[in-house]
């Protein structure tokens, strides 16, 4: 198969709310930032990939109307409404397909401009969930239980990813919510659906995000270190939260293994040298860690507990402060891959994990990661 | 670097996006809200490949892709899965916090149903208490004709 490179990332910083900016403006700011990030022009991108969805954005066919802002006048220009990181796999797919050189994928989101709980309980069918009143915290609150209850996950191990990765923060200067916190401080702080609290759950965020991918033979002609996509997968599960056993990761693990088999990983933990992955909610990381086969079924505690995530760790988990730190709706799993590609560029600042090879970005869709997104990213 | 909003006051223009729906709710659907409102009996429905009585009643079963066929009613009781309290308020919530979210296996089902919980004590609720259904009294044929499960406390 063809090689894909990642030529040049772009970020906005991640605000509680971006008065200045329309999200025309944010997209505008990422990819102006991602062009000049691969020392290209947007004469050289061949086709983009918008990552928008209508309700966030109160418009319907929100991509369209970001066209001007990515540069996609006269290109082909499609849309992908889920996160970002689905953004990266179609657009790999684009160049795959043989048709273009390279893909621009640009995501954008403002949470503050409408009300999240509104937004993300359309998420749910009309029929049979919707009036119950879920929405993303409630929903991930079910699952954070059945989660900590069948293995033993403790809310102070849930709070020392809060603890971790907000004071990773303050390394990044794209986070939102840099702070230096203690656990005591997170199992204190506002209950919002138990066991979540106010310190376990991400921000409204807005902000955007673009990654510039390349086939190997445009990639060559790019000034920037290309970073290459080694291994992606992605699986879904049911829809109906009561048709799944929301301790389980059934999605998770099939899209890990996907992409591990295509990268060659047997043992990630000790061949993935950094991961952002999509924490949400605190649980989540711990979670996610297990399906990514970080730590064995039910050890996530155990992880976070050793330290090994620390920035300092043995695998670092979320650098960048992750999507605790800063939580712009589907650009959040772009983000992921844009501090992948960062972190092997060496181009991390001071949130850079030393030696670096081999970097996971993860991404999560619809409630409770009922689809996830695994890509695997290396420097050769 | 000086930004703009320090000369130009910045605007936000406030808008409201309302549209009607009329969703379908389809053969299933219809018959599973017609019990519920006409008779408070809870249906799923069975599919023929791994057996498993879906609740709410689908005609999918989207694990074997296979059309759900027999009606098979379901208890009214059932046993807690996982839950919330929840203590935030949003304009979606059909009840005042605190409330609880649940999912419940109802006795003879082998999905769990979400649904609210209400009643009794949240302080006191543990995952694998068992559940009541409570019905409406002027019911409508629709998800909210149940108005809660109440947990039945030792």
């Amino acid at each position: 198969m063809e090689r894909i490179a990642i030529v040049g990332v772009g970020q906005t910083k991640y605000e509680r709310k971006k008065k200045e900016d329309t999200f025309a403006d944010l997209v505008f700011e990422a990819t102006s930032q991602a062009l000049r990030d691969a020392q290209m022009t947007i004469k050289g991108i061949d086709n983009v990939v918008t990552v928008s969805n209508d309700f966030w954005d109160g418009r319907t066919i929100s991509s369209m109307a970001v066209m001007d802002a990515c540069g996609a006048y006269e290109k082909n220009v499609s849309t992908v409404e889920g996160d970002g990181t689905f953004g990266v796999l179609y657009g790999m797919l684009r160049i795959l397909s043989g048709s273009f050189g390279t893909t621009l994928v640009v995501a954008h989101s403002k949470g503050s401009e409408s009300d999240p709980s509104l937004i993300t309980n359309g998420m749910f069918d009309p029929l049979y969930q919707r009036a119950l009143g879920l929405d993303a915290i409630t929903s991930s609150a079910l699952q954070a239980k059945a989660y900590m209850q069948k293995y033993g996950i403790s809310e102070e191990q849930c709070a020392l990813v809060s603890v971790k990765n907000h004071k990773n923060a303050k390394n990044n200067p794209y986070a939102q919510l840099p702070m230096d916190i203690s656990v005591q401080d997170v199992l204190v702080s506002r209950l919002l659906a138990d066991p979540i609290k106010l310190l376990d759950a991400s921000p409204i965020s807005d902000g955007a995000c673009a990654v510039i991918l390349a086939n190997e033979k445009r990639a060559k002609k790019i000034a920037q270190k290309p970073v290459w996509i080694k291994g992606i997968g992605h699986c879904a599960e049911g829809y109906f939260l009561g048709d799944r056993d929301l301790a389980e990761i059934p999605s998770l693990i099939a899209a890990a293994k996907k992409a591990y088999g295509m990268a060659g990983i047997t043992n990630p933990s000790k061949e993935i040298d950094v991961a952002e992955i999509y924490d949400a909610f605190s649980y989540m990381e711990l979670l996610w860690s297990e399906g990514l086969g970080f730590a064995g079924r039910g050890e996530g505690g155990k992880l976070i507990d050793s330290r090994q995530t620390q920035i300092n760790g043995k695998l670092p988990i979320n650098p960048s402060g992750g999507v605790l730190s800063a939580h712009a709706v589907l650009v959040a799993g772009l983000a992921r891959v844009a501090e992948g590609a960062l972190q092997l560029r060496g181009d991390a600042g001071a949130r850079q994990v030393g030696g670096a090879k081999t970097a996971l970005a993860h991404g999560i869709n619809g409630p409770c990661g009922q689809s996830h997104c695994v890509i695997v990213l290396g420097k050769s | 670097m000086k930004k703009w909003a320090e000369d130009v006051e910045e605007l936000v223009h406030s808008g409201r996006i309302k549209v009607p729906y009329t969703w379908s709710v389809g053969e299933v659907g219809s018959r599973f809200f017609i019990e519920l409102r006409n008779n408070q009996k809870i249906y799923g429905k069975r599919c023929p490949a791994c057996k498993k009585v879906l609740v709410p009643a689908r005609k999918l079963c989207g694990q074997c892709f296979q059309q759900t066929d027999e009606w098979v009613e379901v208890g009214q009781q059932g046993v807690v899965q996982t839950f919330t309290v929840v203590r935030y308020s949003s304009a979606v919530q059909p009840l005042k916090p605190p409330f609880g979210y649940g999912i419940i296996k109802l006795d003879g089902a082998d999905t769990g149903m979400t649904h609210l919980l209400w009643g009794t004590d949240p302080t006191k609720w543990q995952v694998g208490m068992r559940v009541q259904a409570v019905f409406k009294d002027k019911r409508a044929g629709n998800i909210m004709d149940i108005a809660y499960f109440r947990p039945l406390m030792a």
